[in-house]
């Protein structure tokens, strides 16, 4: 019962963790058309810029949060002007290749100025030790993941459904060329939506280290984990990306726990299952 | 059948013949070129040709039927280990193993083509990724059959027709590839000449106006997707003969994504793509990564983005591009 | 004459909207029928209802007595009953020869085979040739579809529909996008067509629609509201209330 639980609990904070980097990606992919396999490179990025903040400056744990979202941010926008936004309304197969190409710049890079080990992002001792919550004890950090992506997917919610620029960036979607006539500035919203992507994928990147250590090959590793959560849940759908976080997190970490030998088998095995069954994802929008 | 086309009619089969037999004894010289001027580096040409055979397989799923996949080396893979398994248990020999390959592939590729076609897009190139990463992850875990992460060794094959060793220098090895390759690759420019090849390339570009013909679309994949698997599991049997080992790097999703980086490079849809982007590619790997792994990366990386870019045809279609260019004047000068 | 085709009390909703709406329409061997109607009355709906693109919510469709209402797109065209596209839907990189060559083969069951020869068929090289000539393309029938002109592309779709030997063939917008210079291009392939073959045209060009159609069905919001002949269509008070109504409509 208490292994039971205690697989529960961190099954949840690392579906949580997987939520809140892919979350950018389904929205870039559901709302932008625009298959981006470099996603988990940002998210990397994000770790590396962290851990030098924490760890070589001797900056906060919150402050190094913020820094690697800003530094991110800035090292994506002329990413999206330079490279991104040719790409917007090419096919799926080009959107792969280039994308691909990016991550493996990214990598080597990456690895040129900060060498090929794992780097750490140092816990403060609040998030490293354990909290009570009454019936059983949780790993602080366990708990603040499981809180980020609450307040990730309701303020993204929030953003899409309820705000002016929910508003203007689905128009954007369904209809540019109508959208720029009435007046939207549809480059901007693009650049805004996909600054916004990147800067979740930073955030998601920090605080899931814990789960998917901060390293060169971090981008390749995951990339294919982050593209099938999307596709399972059906991109561009908060709830969908929710539940398929969730879902195949849960069997990701039972399937580590109890049949350790096995890897990631029954992970693919789910994943072939579930588009079989939902060919547009758990919650996909019709196309 | 007529026996005598109408001239008119003879025309275009006829000049394109000729540019396929061309093609073929360029193939042909390329290879024994090779075999001349790298008499120290056999084990890696023959790589190359074994490479490149997962990659022309690529090269009819992706160019011919306008299916992204990112999990050919499941194919691939499946071929390299049963040609593998079949050598330590007894069947030595060679032209009997490639087969072998060419059916765990064919079959491998039949169960892949039923799961990939019931989606569309990415949750179909997702698929892909799947199959191949399950099939990594089965591999690895049934270690009795497979080798598990040691893979499989001291595979020692028949002699090539009872007369030829495949010894530490490569040599009989080397020309037993070339000579599949060029059998590989005349049948499959045969096939895609093909009624069957033909309905492939219309599915590729507009799928309802097949249907509209009264063509089902499916079973023409399928096929396709049996006969792409054939392809790559000889290609991975022979890498088995070859090097005399398999290991789980012929069943993993990097070596499918690197075959369609060289097929992108080399051009999607002609074949003569597939073989110019495996060469390139794989020579200047060889280079650059034994120098440093992540300057390849970086190169790689740059290169795809430059393809996008500048020449989302690849190579072959670049090359084509200037040769068309190059003879506008001559054929504006002509009748 | 015995009836080749038939939509019998055809009905399509999307959610609580009728689109389609008890359509029945019967066609004889022969048939030169026009359907035609405003915008949104229902066309596109009922092409794909025809084509089984789509299933009907309530209804049958027959071809030659069968009843083909719950079989596929494909398994509809194997059977005879072939269209045209709106917007031409070809290869830009194949030949019309190549494209007429693959529709014969298809009909002859040969298009799929791997052990055989595309271009060194000279059966169907022939009677390509003949088809492509009969509708004026011989000039063109070794480019590439991208580098004709529109109307050509036009005439390439009824030269594959033809290739296909239909019993029924349904003709939508054949007309559509072609400068009015080429009109008469299409109308005279359309008279071409052979004298059995049951045509079932959609089409906004009423010139050509009284010029080509012995009979005219007219649909309106999703319902039929009148079938009869040619010349007594602009004369029924339903159909001027359903086309001059949406003009009002529109005008405010």
């Amino acid at each position: 019962m208490q292994t039971a639980l205690s697989i529960a609990l961190d099954a949840f904070a690392y579906g949580m963790a997987l939520f809140i980097i892919c979350i950018g990606l389904s929205l870039t992919m559901g709302l932008m058309r625009l298959v981006n396999l470099a996603h988990g490179a940002f998210a990397m990025i994000g770790g590396y810029i962290a851990s030098y903040a924490v760890r070589n400056l001797g900056l906060g744990y919150g402050f190094g949060i913020v820094l690697a979202v800003v530094g991110t941010v800035l090292i994506a926008v002329p990413l999206e002007r330079l490279l991104f936004r040719r790409i917007y309304d090419r096919s799926e197969l080009s959107q792969v290749l280039m994308t691909i190409g990016i991550t493996f710049c990214v990598i080597g890079i990456t690895n040129y100025f900060f060498g090929p080990t794992l780097k750490t992002i140092p816990l403060p001792t609040e998030l490293a030790q354990p909290i009570d919550l009454g019936f059983r004890s949780i790993a602080g950090h366990r708990l603040f993941v499981i809180a980020s992506g609450l307040v990730v997917a309701g303020g993204l919610w929030f953003l899409i459904e309820r705000t002016g620029f929910g508003i203007h960036l689905r128009a954007a979607v369904e209809n540019a060329p109508m959208s720029r006539a009435l007046g939207v500035r549809t480059e901007l919203i693009y650049a805004a939506s996909f600054a916004l992507a990147i800067g979740l994928a930073a955030f998601g990147g920090v605080v899931g280290a814990e789960f998917l250590p901060i390293e060169p090959y971090y981008a390749l590793r995951y990339m294919v984990t982050f593209l099938v959560v999307v596709s399972v849940g059906g991109a561009g759908s908060i709830p969908g990306a929710l539940v398929a976080c969730l879902l195949l997190g849960a069997i990701d970490v039972t399937g580590r726990y109890l049949m350790p030998d096995f890897g990631n088998f029954f992970f693919y095995l789910a994943v072939i299952l579930v588009v079989c069954a939902f060919p547009r994802g758990l919650m996909g929008r019709a196309q | 059948m007529v026996q005598a086309p109408a001239p008119s009619a003879a025309a275009t089969p006829a000049r394109s013949l000729g540019r396929d037999l061309a093609g073929f004894a360029l193939i042909a010289l390329a290879g024994l070129a090779g075999y001349w001027l790298f008499p120290d580096n056999l084990a890696f040409l023959t790589r190359v040709i074994s490479v490149a055979l997962l990659v022309l397989s690529l090269d009819l799923i992706v160019g011919y039927c306008g299916i992204a996949s990112l999990g050919q080396a499941a194919l691939y893979g499946a071929g390299a280990y049963a040609a593998g398994i079949a050598c330590l248990n007894g069947v030595t020999e060679p032209f009997l193993l490639i087969l072998i390959g060419a059916a765990a592939g064919a079959v491998t590729g039949l169960l892949m083509g039923t799961v990939m076609l019931r989606a569309h897009g990415l949750p179909q190139l997702v698929l892909s990724i799947a199959i191949v990463q399950l099939l990594h992850e089965a591999a690895n875990k049934l270690a009795w059959l497979t080798g598990g992460s040691d893979g499989l060794a001291g595979m020692v094959p028949a002699p090539l027709f009872g007369l030829f060793e495949f010894d530490l220098w490569g040599r009989a090895a080397y020309l037993f590839g070339l000579g599949l390759l060029l059998v590989v690759f005349v049948a499959l420019k045969l096939i895609v000449r093909s009624p069957f090849g033909m309905v492939c390339r219309g599915l590729k570009e507009d799928p309802l106006r097949i249907s509209a013909l009264g063509i089902s679309a499916f079973p023409v994949l399928l096929r396709m997707f049996v006969i792409s698997g054939a392809v790559a599991g000889a290609g991975g049997a022979l890498g088995a003969i070859a090097t005399q080992v398999v290991g789980l790097d012929s069943l993993s999703f990097e070596l499918s994504a690197n075959a369609l980086v060289m097929l992108v490079l080399g051009g999607l849809g002609n074949l003569y793509g597939a073989l110019i982007g495996t060469v390139v590619f794989m020579a200047v790997e060889h280079i650059v990564a034994a120098i440093n792994p992540f300057h390849w990366m970086t190169l790689v990386g740059a290169l795809l983005i430059a393809i996008v870019l500048f020449a989302p045809r690849g190579l072959s279609g670049t090359l084509d591009e200037a040769a068309r260019i190059l003879t506008r004047g001559q054929r504006r000068a002509g009748p | 004459m015995s009836t080749v085709f038939a939509v019998d009390h055809l009905s399509k909703s999307f959610g609580g909207l009728k689109v389609n709406h008890d359509l029945s329409i019967a066609m004889t061997e022969g048939e030169r029928l026009a359907l035609i109607g405003p915008n949104g009355a229902g066309k596109t709906t009922f092409v794909n209802l025809v084509t089984g693109r789509i299933p009907p919510s309530a209804g049958t469709v027959h071809l030659m007595g069968e009843d083909i209402t719950r079989l596929g797109a494909v398994a509809r065209v194997r059977r005879g009953l072939v269209r045209t596209f709106q917007v031409t839907r070809l290869f830009p990189d194949m030949t019309p020869e190549e494209h007429v060559v693959m529709a014969i083969l298809q009909r002859q069951g040969h298009a799929t085979r791997i052990l055989a020869r595309f271009h060194g068929n000279g059966a169907a090289m022939d009677e390509a040739a003949d088809i492509l000539a009969t509708l004026g393309l011989t000039d063109v029938a070794r480019r590439k579809v991208v580098e004709i002109a529109y109307g050509q592309q036009r005439l390439l779709e009824i030269a594959i529909a033809m290739a296909q030997r239909p019993k029924v063939l349904l003709l939508d917008e054949p007309a559509a996008g072609v400068p009015s210079s080429d009109t008469p291009l299409i109308e005279r392939a359309l008279e071409r067509l052979p004298a059995s073959l049951a045509v079932l045209m959609i089409e906004h060009d009423m010139d050509l629609v009284f010029r080509f159609a012995r009979r005219v069905v007219v649909l309106a919001a999703g319902e039929l509201i009148f079938q009869g002949l040619p010349a007594d269509v602009a004369r029924d008070e339903k159909v001027r209330e359903a086309y001059l109504g949406s003009y009002a409509h529109a005008g405010r």
